[in-house]
C-alpha cells in the first residue's frame, strides 16, 4: 500500500494541470466554475482544442488518437481538467459513439466518423430512449425496415440530449420483430437533416430546454450506416454503458462546487449545522474519491471493477446532495430565478435551476436502482 | 498509488486469518470464550504472541516486529471478521504504543517485550466518569514525593482492568498537564464487569498507590496521547471494516436462503436494495479507511489526526448503518444471542464508542473546514 503518486504519474498529473489552467481560455473556464450555461460553439471548440493537443480522447485505441493511458491517468486528466472548469469532451462522440465505433464498425465506417467524432465536427446526439423503454431499454420500438440499399426507420426517440444541435444521431432500432427483443436491435448511424426526422424540444423543471424528442417518419437511412452486424445492436449497447471504470462519478466537478460553496458563504461557515453539514459533505466526497481511485488503480485486467456501481450511485447523491446545499445558501434570494440582474449576489440566481436540474443524476446512465439493482445481483449474489 | 497488499503483507493475513479463522470458525466458539473469563482465549493470545503479533509495531531493539501501519491494520481487519475478543487494540495498540511513544528505552525494553512476549497483558486506563475521548485526565491526581509518585482517583471503564498485569495510567499532574504512569494492577482496587460486546472491564480505584512516571517525570504527554489515540482510532475503524464485511457477507447469504411466502427473501427487492446500499456504506468506509492507514505511515501528527477524524466518522456512519441493517434484514433470528450478526453489531457499537463516536469526529472536522478548499487525498508533504 503506497499513498503518494509514483514520480511519473505526479509529473503527470502537473503536466496536465499546467495545460488545463494556461492552454484551455480563462473565460470558457469561470463560467464552467460558476456553474453557467456554455453554448453549442463553446462545448465545441474545447472538444476541438482539446482534440488539437490530443488530449480529447485518451481513452481510445492509440490509432484513432487513443494515449494508452492507465486508468490511474486517465482519472487524473479527468480531475485535473474538471478542476480548472475546462469543459468535458462530449460524452456522446468521447464516451458512447466513439468507442463503439472504434470497437464494432468497419474500417471505412471508422475512417469516415471517427477522425470528426474525436474534434466534434460532428455532434452526436444519443437515440436510446423510447417513451415506453427507459429502464427497460430492450423494449424499444422504433424500427428500421430494409427496401432496397436503405433502412426506413419509423417510430419516435426521447430524453434526447442536446439534440436541438446534433449533426448525427446514433440511434437503436429494431431490425427484427421475429426474435427475443433483445437480439433484434440494431445501431443505425442518422444523419438529423434527412427529411422525416423532427427534432421537438421537451421543456424541463428548470425552466432550460435540454432534452428533447426525436420523431422519424420514414426516414431513409442507407444501408451502409449500420454499425456492425444487424442484431448487435444490444451488445453494443451494453458496452457502451457498462465498459466504464473511469470517470464514472463526477468526483472534481462535485468537490469544486462544495469549494465554491464555501467560499460563497463566507463567515456564515461558523454556524455549527452548517458548519457540520459541509464538513461530512466533504467526508463522503472523499470517500468517493478514494474509492474511484481504488478503482482505477486496481481494474489493470480491463474488467469493469464491481465498484464502479458505487461510484454511480454516490456520485450523483452528492452531486445532488451539494446543489440543495446552495440552494439552501441562497435562502429566499433564490427565487429570482428568471433573472441575472440586480441586487442580489450573481450565484443565487442559478441554484434552484441547477437544483432540479440534477434531479436527473440519479435517473440517467442506468437509474439509482438499476445500480442498486446490479449490485445486490453481481456483488452480493442476491 | 497502490491499495494492495504485498506478498508479505498477503502472506501475513493469511497466516492471521488461519490462527483467528480456526479459533472462532464457528460463532459458538466465539460465544462460549466470551462466556467464561477474562473474556477472551489466552491461547489464542499465546498463539498471537508466538506468531509475533503482539510486538507487530514496537522496535526489535524493544522486543518487537518493527511492522508498520499497515501490518496492523491487516491484523484488526481479521480480528473484526471474526470479532475475535482477545484485546489486541487495548493492549497493543493503546497501551503498548504509549509505551512505545513515551518509555525510557528501559521502560521500553522490559514492558513491550513482556507485552510481546505474550507474558504480561497491559490495559490502558485512561476514562473517567464524565470524559469523552479527551487525551487528558482530571479525575485520578498524581502526586509526589521526592523521586516517587503515586497515584489518587478512579478509572472506568478500564477495558480488560481486571485481568491486566500491569496498567498505564492517564493522570493530572501536579503542575498542570496530564502524565502517563505504570501501576501494577495488583496494587489497584478492581472491580470486574462483562460489556455488552462480550468482553471485560473494570472501575479501577487508586488511592495513594505507587505509580512510575512512564518517560521524563512530570512532563504533560497529552500530546502523545492524542496521536496514539488517533492512531488507535485508525485501527478500531479496521477492526469495524473487518466486522463490517462479515455482517454484510452473513446477511446476503440469509437472504438466499431464509425462505418466506414459499421463496428465499433475496426475492423481495425492498431486502436486496438496502443489502446493496449496506455494500456502498462497507465500500465507502473500507477506502477511507485504507486511505488513513496509509497517512499513519507518513508520521505527520498533524495529517494523521485529520485522517483519522475523517475515518472514525465515516466507519462508525456505516457501523451504525450496517449493523442495524444486518439485524433488521435477518428478523428475529438477528436478536438472539445465539446468532453472529446481533454480536457484530454490538462489536462495531463498542469500536464507535471507544475512541470518539461519528459526531465527535464531526465537531472536529466542522472546526477546521475553513481552513481549506477542497481535500486532495494524493497530497502527500
Amino acid at each position: 500500500m503506497q499513498l503518494a503518486l509514483s514520480p511519473e504519474d505526479q509529473a503527470f498529473r502537473e503536466e496536465m494541470r499546467t495545460f488545463f489552467t494556461t492552454v484551455v481560455p480563462e473565460e470558457i473556464r469561470t463560467k464552467v466554475l460558476e456553474g453557467r450555461e456554455l453554448s453549442k460553439e463553446e462545448i465545441a471548440g474545447s472538444m476541438k482544442l482539446l482534440d488539437d493537443h490530443d488530449l480529447a480522447v485518451p481513452h481510445w485505441p492509440e490509432e484513432w488518437g487513443g494515449r494508452g493511458w492507465s486508468d490511474l491517468r486517465r482519472h487524473l486528466y479527468l480531475e485535473e481538467m474538471q478542476a480548472a472548469g475546462c469543459p468535458v469532451p462530449l460524452a456522446f462522440n468521447a464516451s458512447m459513439i466513439g468507442p463503439v465505433l472504434a470497437q464494432f464498425a468497419s474500417q471505412e465506417m471508422k475512417e469516415r466518423f471517427l477522425p470528426k467524432t474525436r474534434s466534434c465536427e460532428i455532434w452526436w446526439s444519443q437515440g436510446f430512449s423510447e417513451p415506453d423503454a427507459g429502464s427497460d431499454l430492450a423494449s424499444l420500438r422504433t424500427s428500421a425496415v430494409r427496401d432496397g440499399d436503405d433502412w426506413v426507420v419509423n417510430g419516435q426517440k426521447t430524453w434526447t440530449t442536446l439534440g436541438q444541435y446534433g449533426d448525427w444521431i446514433f440511434t437503436l432500432v429494431r431490425t427484427d420483430p421475429e426474435v427475443k427483443k433483445q437480439a433484434g436491435i440494431s445501431m443505425l448511424l442518422i444523419d438529423m437533416t434527412s427529411p422525416g426526422l423532427t427534432v421537438r424540444p421537451i421543456e424541463l423543471i428548470d425552466g432550460g430546454h435540454e432534452v428533447n424528442e426525436v420523431w422519424f417518419e420514414d426516414v431513409r437511412v442507407p444501408g451502409e450506416n449500420l454499425v456492425g452486424e444487424p442484431g448487435q445492436g444490444w451488445t453494443m449497447a451494453k458496452f457502451l454503458l457498462g465498459n466504464e471504470r473511469v470517470g464514472v462519478a463526477p468526483v472534481g466537478a462535485t468537490k469544486h462546487a462544495l469549494a465554491r460553496a464555501k467560499q460563497l458563504v463566507g463567515d456564515r461557515l461558523r454556524e455549527p449545522l452548517l458548519a457540520a453539514r459541509v464538513a461530512e459533505l466533504e467526508n463522503e466526497l472523499l470517500a468517493l474519491e478514494l474509492t474511484a481511485l481504488r478503482v482505477v488503480a486496481h481494474s489493470a485486467d480491463g474488467e469493469p471493477h464491481p465498484a464502479s456501481s458505487v461510484l454511480k450511485l454516490k456520485g450523483t447523491e452528492l452531486q445532488q446532495a451539494v446543489t440543495e446545499l446552495l440552494v439552501d445558501l441562497a435562502g429566499p434570494a433564490g427565487l429570482a430565478s428568471g433573472t441575472a440582474e440586480g441586487a442580489l449576489p450573481d450565484w443565487v440566481h442559478r441554484t434552484v435551476p441547477t437544483y432540479l436540474n440534477y434531479r436527473k443524476a440519479s435517473i440517467y446512465g442506468g437509474s439509482n436502482e438499476v445500480q442498486r439493482q446490479i449490485i445486490a445481483r453481481t456483488i452480493l449474489g442476491l | 498509488m497502490d491499495f494492495t497488499y504485498d506478498d508479505e503483507q498477503d502472506a501475513l493475513r493469511d497466516a492471521v486469518r488461519g490462527l483467528l479463522g480456526k479459533a472462532y470458525s464457528d460463532f459458538e466458539q466465539r460465544r462460549q470464550t466470551c462466556k467464561a473469563d477474562p473474556g477472551f482465549s489466552e491461547q489464542v493470545w499465546s498463539q498471537m504472541a508466538e506468531m509475533g503479533l503482539l510486538g507487530l509495531p514496537f522496535s526489535e531493539e524493544d522486543g518487537g516486529v518493527g511492522a508498520g501501519p499497515v501490518e496492523i491494520a491487516i491484523v484488526c481487519q481479521e480480528i473484526g471478521r471474526v470479532i475475535a475478543p482477545e484485546p489486541y487494540l487495548q493492549a497493543v495498540v493503546l497501551a503498548g504504543g504509549l509505551v512505545q511513544a513515551c518509555g525510557t528505552p528501559e521502560q521500553r525494553q522490559d514492558v513491550l517485550g513482556a507485552l510481546a512476549g505474550g507474558e504480561r497483558l497491559l490495559a490502558f486506563a485512561h476514562d473517567e466518569p464524565g470524559s469523552r475521548w479527551a487525551p487528558t485526565a482530571s479525575a485520578v491526581t498524581a502526586g509526589q514525593n521526592g523521586d516517587s509518585w503515586s497515584l489518587t482517583g478512579t478509572k472506568e471503564p478500564v477495558v480488560q482492568g481486571a485481568r491486566a498485569d500491569q496498567l498505564v495510567v492517564s493522570a493530572a499532574l501536579p503542575d498542570g498537564g496530564t502524565g502517563l504512569f505504570l501501576v501494577d494492577a495488583d496494587a489497584t482496587e478492581r472491580t470486574d464487569y462483562p460489556t455488552y460486546d462480550g468482553g471485560r472491564a473494570a472501575q479501577v480505584t487508586f488511592d495513594a498507590t505507587p505509580a512510575t512516571p512512564l518517560g521524563e517525570p512530570g512532563r504533560d504527554l497529552a500530546g502523545s496521547i492524542a496521536t496514539v489515540q488517533d492512531i488507535a482510532r485508525v485501527m478500531a475503524a479496521n477492526i469495524a471494516v473487518g466486522a463490517m464485511e462479515t455482517a454484510l457477507r452473513t446477511t446476503s447469504g440469509y437472504l438466499t436462503s431464509r425462505k418466506q411466502f414459499g421463496v428465499t427473501l433475496n426475492t423481495f427487492q425492498a431486502l436486496t436494495f438496502r443489502a446493496a446500499d449496506m455494500y456502498v456504506s462497507l465500500e465507502l468506509a473500507t477506502s477511507v479507511v485504507s486511505w488513513a492507514t496509509m497517512v499513519l505511515q507518513t508520521g505527520d501528527v498533524a495529517r494523521v489526526r485529520d485522517a483519522a477524524a475523517r475515518a472514525g466518522l465515516q466507519a462508525s456512519r456505516a457501523g451504525r448503518h450496517i449493523g442495524q441493517e444486518a439485524i433488521q434484514l435477518h428478523g428475529g433470528i438477528g436478536m438472539t444471542a445465539e446468532y453472529s450478526v446481533g454480536s457484530y453489531t454490538a462489536v462495531l457499537t463498542a469500536l464507535d464508542h471507544l475512541l470518539g463516536d461519528g459526531d465527535h469526529h464531526l465537531v472536529d472536522l466542522a472546526g477546521s473546514v475553513a481552513d481549506h478548499g477542497a481535500i486532495d487525498p494524493l497530497a502527500v508533504g
